[in-house]
């Protein structure tokens, strides 16, 4: 305890080990929220949803931040809707059963860019007749376009970039840049824009809504991908899966590399020579063709490649480096002390071989943590990632797929990477300090 | 695949008094070596084919595409529409057969897997399933070796640089330990848990899609230049990104190792005797501090150059690289045992034969060690 205890005094006396465990911790502390605030089955369903659950998102937008870094402003995203009181509706019973509901949304548009796109969607309940709607847009300089009048059925979803109608009448090539823009000009008119949308119903107990959706150029906290999904989801859930495979990966390899040197070194004889040729078959092996070929012919589940990697990687020279030490170790006086005294065999190899090597395990178990988590983003980077699990390898991956930077969506390649990054780079330095103060043999300068 | 990956050999001993005669001895630890590495390639390559084969799994789909290719063949066919069906059935039924037969499906697999086995064993690599040369052959031989040169090229002159180079500076560090640039190289060493496909994608982003300098990927531009000095310039251009990603990602690891590997063998009394005799550095260098390291640099340097043969899979992916790595991964994709087989046979054999040249060139380089007991 008081060894432990000095030892983490002594790795407190590396910067460089500060900013490893400042790294890890809050690492970690976002692992454990994300896994409390957004469960593994909300996680798959946002993930994998579908349209339903992405449809109030752009497409390839960046993160809402860059606007504090560029001079000119991107347009952000936006959605409202009637029920949540942000589309002001207002019904008006008129004779014969007829009723107008007249809906009115102000927004603020000082942005430099214009938005991706514009959306209605529209419900409505009746009986027999259809409600009818008009929409019209009252720019900043006063003028009112009309958009467009139709009748809507229960479901109802209007595009304006798609309304050939409207493009016609604006006389643009492109509606949303036209209705944008002052007459004469070329960029975008800043200043309060309101949509009036008049509604009729026809039935006394129609009824209708609407969701107005303003697709910008940026969104959010990481911006979203080519299906319109938000990347902040897979930047968090990709915590969580990196630290497990990570560590899960690096301590069963570590620890069972360890156990299997003791037992060789302990036992010699057939069983130490066994190992050692086991070591030399898995030199041979192609460790990643192998697991590649696991992952497209068996089960790309991230769990089966992990067992996988552990399998694969216990067998290696590092066996042959513990191995060594044990033999040394299994000649000293408090060994021979306690098969004086008859302990067993698995007694002296866990409480009497083993703790022994605890100072050597400690780095090379956190220095090797980075490998394995980049493992996996590689395995995800070349289309083997978990098919239901969004991470930060698979982020890399679609982004790769769809070019991305070729097009410019660096952000979509660069927030996966740079959290990569982080995290590989923290553990490796802190591995690199816990070396320095476990085996002082090794410090230099 | 670090350079300075360790592999301890256990048959290395030091002298001890010969009982019988040397040459019987080194006769019987060679046979002894031989047999036993050879006996690991031979449960290597099986063990690769079984998992190739995931226990007949690949089986299935190739007979299903078989199915699949010849009904669909014959319903394409007109001639053979007018007639009989019960005729027609059991005309694709034995077209099945018959190409199941080619393609030798209709041997249980573990015969299948030691015919496979001992083919592989004899370099009789066969020919891919799939996958076909850019000059239309289905020869794995002809297939690997096309991609070869590629990924010569490629890891060649990465993981030369590397090697030297990092030598080259660790050398200088070790001289002056402490100083800036020693500081500098121990603060950086821990970049080098990043992978080099990782770096590639930061350099692709900076030189290729922010400055426009260096091409995305690929090894030639697309049409290849036809006169062979614009060709060389190209592939050159080509080479910058992927080989400086290799580069990155593992220098300063390498100098680091190298460097702290160097410092304890100058630590050694001989070295402060050569010292106090007033020998240059550089001659204490040469003969106190090299020739003791020369096994372990001899090692590193053969697994480098066997190395050379999986080529950087990854960094080959992400940069388009049409080398032996890609063509591995491509092979994995489209089931194509054979070439996966091959390419894992190959470098058993390298790995085999560079441990056991290693035992002798040991005895070479350093005048204590002896072969066998």
């Amino acid at each position: 305890m008081n060894t432990l205890r000095n030892s983490f005094k002594k790795l407190l006396q590396y910067p460089s080990a500060i900013a490893g465990l400042l790294v890890v911790f809050v690492l970690v502390a976002v692992a454990v929220y994300t896994v409390i605030a957004i469960p593994y089955s909300e996680a798959v369903r946002m993930w994998r949803g579908g349209e339903d659950v992405w449809y109030q998102n752009p497409r390839f937008a960046p993160p809402a931040w860059i606007n504090y870094f560029s001079s000119k402003k991107y347009s952000e995203s936006f959605a409202v809707n009637t029920s949540d009181g942000l589309i002001e509706k207002k019904v008006i019973p008129g004779d014969n059963g007829l009723s107008t509901v007249e809906m009115t949304y102000a927004f603020d548009f000082s942005y430099d860019f214009f938005p991706q796109e514009m959306l209605f969607y529209f419900t409505s309940t009746f009986d027999e007749k259809q409600p009818f709607v008009s929409i019209e847009l009252l720019t900043p300089d006063d003028r009112k376009i009309r958009i467009a009048n139709f009748a809507i059925g229960n479901e109802f979803t209007y595009r304006f970039s798609q309304d050939e109608k409207l493009r016609a009448k604006l006389r643009a090539e492109d509606v949303i840049p036209a209705l944008f823009t002052a007459p004469d000009g070329d960029t975008p008119l800043k200043g309060k824009y309101q949509l009036l949308i008049t509604g009729t119903t026809f039935e006394p107990a129609s009824t209708m809504d609407a969701e107005f959706v303003l697709h910008g150029q940026v969104f959010g906290l990481a911006g979203t991908d080519h299906e319109r999904r938000d990347l902040t989801l897979p930047l968090l859930w990709g915590v969580p899966v990196a630290l497990a495979f990570g560590l899960i990966a690096s301590m069963g390899t570590s620890i069972l590399t360890m156990i299997i040197a003791a037992i060789g070194a302990w036992y010699a004889g057939w069983v130490d020579e066994l190992i050692q040729r086991i070591t030399e078959v898995n030199l041979v092996l192609p460790l990643l063709a192998i697991l590649i070929m696991i992952g497209t012919f068996y089960s790309r589940s991230i769990w089966v490649i992990l067992g996988a990697t552990i399998l694969l990687n216990i067998f290696t020279g590092a066996i042959k480096g513990y191995r060594a030490i044990f033999l040394q170790v299994k000649e000293s006086m408090y060994i021979e002390a306690a098969r004086a005294y008859g302990a067993s065999s698995s007694r002296i190899i866990f409480l009497y071989l083993i703790p022994r090597m605890i100072p050597l395990l400690i780095p090379s178990l956190v220095q090797s943590i980075p490998a394995f988590v980049f493992l996996e983003a590689s395995l995800a980077v070349i289309g083997l990632g978990d098919p239901v699990l969004p991470t930060w390898g698979k982020i890399i991956q679609d982004a790769q797929s769809n070019g991305a930077l070729y097009k410019g969506y660096y952000y979509w390649v660069l927030e996966p990477a740079v959290l990569l990054m982080i995290t590989g780079l923290g553990f490796a330095v802190l591995g690199f300090a816990l070396d320095r103060v476990f085996n002082p043999k090794l410090r230099e300068t | 695949m670090s350079v300075t990956a360790h592999v301890p050999s256990e048959k290395l001993v030091i002298k001890k008094p010969a009982s019988n005669s040397s040459f019987l001895r080194v006769m019987r630890y060679v046979s002894v070596r031989l047999l036993t590495l050879f006996i690991t390639v031979v449960i290597g390559i099986y063990l690769t084919i079984v998992i190739a084969n995931m226990g007949g799994f690949v089986d299935q789909i190739i007979k299903g595409e078989i199915r699949d290719r010849i009904t669909q063949s014959f319903l394409a066919n007109p001639s053979v529409k007018q007639m009989d069906p019960e005729v027609r059935k059991n005309l694709i039924q034995e077209k099945i057969a018959l190409e199941e037969k080619r393609q030798g499906l209709d041997t249980p697999i573990a015969i299948r897997n030691a015919r496979f086995l001992t083919n592989a064993l004899q370099l009789n690599l066969g020919r891919a399933i799939n996958i076909t040369s850019d000059s239309g052959s289905k020869q794995v031989r002809l297939i690997l070796l096309e991609r070869l040169p590629a990924t010569l090229l490629l890891m060649g002159t990465s993981q030369l640089f590397l090697f030297f180079s990092s030598i080259f500076f660790a050398l200088s560090l070790s001289r002056n330990y402490g100083n800036f640039w020693d500081k500098f190289v121990i603060a950086l060493s821990p970049t080098s848990a990043v992978p080099p496909w990782f770096y590639g994608i930061f350099l692709i982003l900076i030189f290729a899609a922010a400055f426009k300098v260096l091409p995305f990927g690929g090894m030639v531009d697309s049409p290849p230049p036809l006169n062979t000095f614009d060709y060389a310039v190209s592939v050159l251009q080509h080479l910058i990104l992927p080989g400086l990603s290799l580069v990155l990602s593992s220098f300063f690891i390498s100098v680091y190792n190298y460097r702290t590997f160097f410092l304890i063998y100058s630590s050694e009394d001989y070295v402060d005797m050569a010292k106090a005799k007033g020998l240059p550095s550089r001659d204490i260098e040469r003969a106190y501090i090299l020739r003791p390291t020369l096994p372990t640099i001899i090692t590193n340097f053969s697994l480098l150059i066997i190395g050379l043969w999986t080529g950087a899979l990854f960094t080959e992916t992400v940069f388009l690289w049409p080398g032996l790595g890609r063509t591995l991964f491509q092979a994995i994709g489209q089931y194509d045992i054979p070439i996966i087989v091959g390419s894992t046979i190959i470098f058993a054999y390298l790995l085999a034969l560079t441990v056991f040249l290693l035992d002798f060139i040991y005895v070479l380089v350093d005048p204590r060690v002896k072969i066998g007991q």
